[in-house]
C-alpha cells in the first residue's frame, strides 16, 4: 500500500511539502486529477499517479497545463472534485484557460496548486503566480510548512466548493521540497469519481451575455471570500507589540525563528497570513492601527506590501511600511534566515552577534560543478552527429532550444542552444529567424516539450513556409522532472499503460516532406540521414530516437539494444 | 532539547537525499522536532546536491552563511565550496575521495590540491574528520554506501539529537534488503572513523 494512504489519524509521517498536497487532496476526496510535470510541483502530480494504481482516483499526465486546467475544471463541473498542479510558469501555459474559468466557476472543489521557485533552482524565471490570483480574482492560500500544506489543501476543496470557484494554493520551492512531520486527518469514507454535469448554459457557456452576468457573480464571491479571509483560522495574529511584522509562506518560518534569537518576541506581533487572495483587508486595517511600524517580509514581488499601503491610504492609517519599497528586503532570489534576522534586528533596534566565521581568504579557486548531460546521455550523441555533419558541410547554424535535460547543451564542449524562451519556442522562434535570417537554422525539442507546446507553432511553419531543421530528441520520456511518460513512448511505465501517438505520423500530416528518423548510437548511418535531411533549406523534422539511459536502466532496457 | 543545524553536500547520485531521510525519520521516530530541506530537480544531473537539516525545533527549513553547526560532505571539493556556511565552532566531516567535475574533466578548469586545504580547516574549525569514504564504502561492501558511512561518522560526533540506535533501525528499514548488511557496516566504519580521528 502506498504510504500516503495510511488511514491512521493522529499518526505523524515525515512528508515532503508536495506529498503534503497530495495526502490533503486525499484526505479531501479528489476524485480526478490532471497535471503536467514542473519542478518544484512533480512530486504532487508523481504521488497521485502512484495513488491512482491502487485506489479508483483517475489520474492522467496530460500533453500540457492547460489541457490539464479544462480536464480538472470539466470534472469539476460533473460534480467530482479535482486538483490540477504546475510549476508558476505552467500557469502561464493555462492562464487563458484559467482567467474564464474564474467567470463560470465549478460545482465540486477544484484546486489549482502552482509552485513558484523563487532564486529560479530549476526555472527560467522568478514570477510571483501571486498576482494570477488578483489577475483572475481567485481565491488563494499559501502554506508555511508541509503541515500546513496539507491542512490548506483539504480547506481549499471546501473554500471552492462553497464559493463554487477553483481555489489557488501558492507553494515555493522551501515549502515544496521540505520534508517536516505532518499529522495525517482522516480519509473519507467514499471518494467520489464519477459525477453527473447538469447543463446550464447561462453559466457555462460564456458568449458576451453570460460572461458579463459571470463577472459580476465572480467580483460578489470575491466579497464573500474576502470576508472568509478575514476570519480565517490561517490568518493569525501572534505576540504583542509596537513593532509589526507581516509575513507569509516559508518567510514565516524565518521570523518567527528570528524573533526567538533575538529574543524579543515580546515586543513584536506577527501577522501570519495564509489566506492571502483576497486581501484580507479588515484583519489588515485593525493591524496596522495597533502597530506603530510594519515590516513586511515576503517573497519575491511586494505583494502584501502592497496591500498594507493600500489599507493604510484607503483608511488614513499613519504607520511606517517597511520592506522592498524601502529597501530592507531585495526583490530578487529566496531570503535565507540569517538575512531575516538581522533586517529584523536592524529594524528593532537590536544588536546581534551571528558565530564567528574564520578567516577564509586561503581557499584556492574552485572548480564550477554545474549540471551537465549524463555520461552516454542520447542527447549528448545526436548533438555531436548535427555538429560533424555541419562540419563536413562548412557550415554554421542558429540553434533554438527549448526546456528539457537538452537545454544543457548550451554548455561546452557541445554549446549547442542560442536561443530559449518557454516550452515549445524553439519551433516558433525558428520560424521568426526564418523569417528574417538567411542562417541555417537547427531547433531542438523533446518529445514531451514537443506534444506540449511544439505542434502547433510547427504547423505554422509548414503554413507560412520557414524553412528550418526540428530535431526532436525523443528519449522516451519526461527525463527532466524524473521521468514521467509521454504520448509516443514504447517503454510505459506500469500501471500507466496508454496507445502510442507517433511523431513521425503527426509532423507528416502536419505537412512536413522531410521526416526522417535517426539511433543517435548508430553513428554512421545516422549522419547520412542527418546529411540528407540537411540538403537544400526546407523544413524538415529529424526524430532521434533513444531512451533516456536512466529511463531506460529503470525498466532493465540496455542502449544497445534500442 | 539540543537544536542543531546540519549541511549535508555532495554531488548528485551520491545518496545525500537518502542519507537526509534516514536522519530525519529516526528523528521523527524519536520525537525530536525536524525540518529538512532538499534540492531537486537539475541539480541531479551531476550537479551540487545539498540537503539541510534542521533539528531540535527550527522552523526555518534553510541554512545560511555561518550557520551550519556540522558539515557533511560527500565530496573534497564540495567540502571547501560549503565552508562559508560554516561558523568557527563548526565540526566538518568529509570524504576525501574526489568527483571530477566535468568542466575538470574537459580541461576549463583544475581540481585543487585537497592536503594543504584540509590541514587550514583542521587550523581553522573546531573538528575536522577526513578520510576515504568510497574506500570505506567498498570495506563494507558496497561502493553506494559512501552517505551511509558518512552518516555513522556523523552520529558518532554525539551532537544531534537523536538516538544512533533508531538511525541503525531506520536505515534497516528504509534500505533494500540486499544491501542492508553492508550499508549497517559501512555505518559502522563511519563511526569508527570518528572515534579513531577524534
Ligand atoms: S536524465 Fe536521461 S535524458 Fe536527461 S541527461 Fe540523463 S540520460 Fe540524458
Amino acid at each position: 500500500m502506498h504510504p500516503l494512504l495510511t488511514d491512521q489519524p493522529g499518526e505523524k509521517l515525515l512528508l515532503l511539502g508536495n506529498e503534503a498536497i497530495a495526502r490533503g487532496a486525499i484526505e479531501a476526496g479528489v476524485g480526478l486529477a490532471a497535471a503536467y510535470p514542473g519542478t518544484p510541483s512533480s512530486e504532487i502530480a508523481n504521488t497521485l499517479f502512484q495513488i491512482s494504481r491502487e485506489t479508483d482516483l483517475c489520474f492522467e499526465f496530460s500533453v500540457n497545463e492547460k489541457v490539464a486546467m479544462e480536464v480538472a475544471a470539466a470534472g469539476a463541473a460533473a460534480g467530482v472534485r479535482t486538483l490540477t498542479c504546475m510549476k508558476h510558469v505552467g500557469l502561464n501555459v493555462a492562464a487563458d484557460a484559467l482567467m474564464t474559468l474564474a467567470y463560470i466557476g465549478i460545482k465540486a472543489g477544484m484546486v489549482i496548486v502552482t509552485a513558484d521557485d523563487p532564486s529560479m533552482h530549476s526555472s527560467q524565471n522568478e514570477q510571483d503566480n501571486r498576482f494570477y490570483a488578483r489577475l483572475s480574482g481567485l481565491p488563494m492560500l499559501e502554506p508555511a510548512n508541509p503541515q500546513e500544506a496539507k491542512e490548506m489543501t483539504v480547506f481549499a476543496f471546501e473554500l471552492s466548493e462553497r464559493l463554487e470557484l477553483p481555489v489557488i494554493l501558492r507553494t515555493t520551492t522551501r515549502t515544496s521540497h521540505v520534508r517536516a512531520p505532518v499529522t495525517l486527518g482522516p480519509l473519507p469514507e467514499t471518494t467520489r469519481t464519477k459525477g453527473h454535469f447538469e447543463k446550464e448554459p447561462g453559466r457555462f457557456v460564456p458568449v458576451p451575455a453570460v460572461a458579463r452576468a459571470r463577472h459580476q457573480v465572480l467580483l460578489q464571491r470575491g466579497k464573500e471570500a474576502q470576508v472568509m479571509a478575514d476570519g480565517s483560522r490561517f490568518n493569525q495574529r501572534i505576540g504583542q507589540g509596537s513593532l509589526g511584522i507581516i509575513t507569509s509562506g516559508v518567510a514565516v518560518n524565518y521570523v518567527l525563528d528570528a524573533l526567538e534569537a533575538l529574543e524579543i518576541q515580546d515586543r513584536v506581533e506577527v501577522l501570519k497570513l495564509g489566506f492571502t487572495h483576497p486581501w484580507p483587508v479588515g484583519l489588515l486595517s485593525e493591524f496596522l492601527k495597533s502597530v506603530e511600524t510594519v515590516l513586511v517580509v515576503e517573497e519575491l514581488e511586494p505583494y502584501l506590501e502592497e496591500a498594507a499601503r493600500v489599507v493604510a491610504q484607503e483608511r488614513g492609517i499613519k504607520v511606517d511600511i517597511l520592506g522592498k519599497a524601502s529597501g530592507h528586503l531585495p526583490r530578487l532570489y529566496e531570503f535565507n534566515p540569517a538575512q531575516i534576522r538581522e533586517v529584523i534586528a536592524e529594524v528593532a533596534g537590536i544588536e546581534h552577534h551571528p558565530p564567528q566565521r574564520p578567516d577564509l581568504s586561503w581557499l584556492p579557486e574552485l572548480p564550477p560543478r554545474p549540471p551537465s548531460l549524463c555520461p552516454g546521455c542520447p542527447h549528448r550523441e545526436t548533438y555531436l552527429i548535427i555538429k560533424d555533419v555541419l562540419k563536413d558541410l562548412g557550415e554554421e547554424a542558429i540553434y533554438p532550444t527549448d526546456i528539457g535535460c537538452y537545454t544543457l547543451g548550451l554548455l561546452p564542449p557541445i554549446q549547442m542552444a542560442d536561443y530559449l524562451i518557454c516550452m515549445g519556442s524553439s519551433v516558433g522562434s525558428a520560424c521568426g529567424f526564418s523569417a528574417t535570417t538567411d542562417q541555417r537554422i537547427i531547433s531542438f525539442i523533446g518529445d514531451s516539450t514537443l506534444f506540449h507546446a511544439g505542434l502547433s507553432p510547427l504547423v505554422n511553419a509548414v503554413y507560412n513556409r520557414h524553412r528550418f531543421t526540428l530535431v526532436v530528441l525523443d528519449n522516451e520520456t519526461t527525463a527532466m522532472t524524473g521521468h514521467q511518460p509521454t504520448p509516443s513512448q514504447e517503454i510505459m511505465p506500469p500501471g500507466y499503460e496508454h496507445p502510442r501517438v507517433s511523431i513521425e505520423e503527426i509532423c507528416r500530416a502536419a505537412g512536413v516532406k522531410k521526416v526522417v528518423t535517426i539511433n543517435p548510437y548508430q553513428k554512421k548511418e545516422a549522419r547520412e540521414k542527418v546529411k540528407k535531411a540537411l540538403e537544400g533549406r526546407d523544413l524538415s523534422v529529424i526524430v532521434s530516437r533513444a531512451p533516456c539511459i536512466l529511463y531506460a536502466r529503470k525498466f532493465g532496457i540496455s542502449k544497445a539494444k534500442s | 532539547m539540543k537544536k542543531i543545524k546540519i549541511l549535508f553536500v555532495g554531488v548528485g547520485g551520491q545518496g545525500i537525499l537518502l542519507a537526509t531521510r534516514v536522519l530525519a525519520e529516526a528523528a521523527l521516530k524519536d520525537g525530536v522536532p525536524v525540518v529538512a530541506s532538499e534540492v531537486h530537480g537539475m541539480a541531479q544531473r551531476g550537479g551540487v546536491v545539498e540537503a539541510n537539516v534542521l533539528l531540535g525545533g527550527y522552523r526555518s527549513p534553510l541554512i545560511a552563511e555561518g550557520e551550519a553547526d556540522i558539515l557533511v560532505s560527500f565530496e573534497p571539493v564540495e567540502a571547501l565550496r560549503a565552508l562559508n556556511r560554516c561558523h568557527e565552532k563548526s565540526i566538518i566531516i568529509t570524504s576525501t575521495s574526489p568527483l571530477e567535475p566535468f568542466t575538470v574533466k574537459s580541461g576549463l578548469a583544475s581540481y585543487p590540491e585537497i592536503e594543504p586545504a584540509l590541514s587550514r580547516i583542521r587550523d581553522s574549525f573546531a573538528k575536522l574528520v577526513a578520510y576515504d569514504a568510497a574506500a570505506l564504502a567498498r570495506e563494507a561492501g558496497t561502493a553506494k554506501a559512501v552517505n551511509i558511512a558518512l552518516l555513522g561518522t556523523l552520529m558518532a560526533t554525539d551532537m544531534v539529537p537523536v538516538s544512533s540506535q533508531t538511525v541503525r533501525e531506520t536505515l534497516a528499514r528504509l534500505v533494500k534488503a540486499k544491501f542492508r548488511e553492508a550499508n549497517l557496516k559501512a555505518f559502522e566504519l563511519g563511526w569508527q572513523q570518528w572515534v579513531a580521528q577524534r
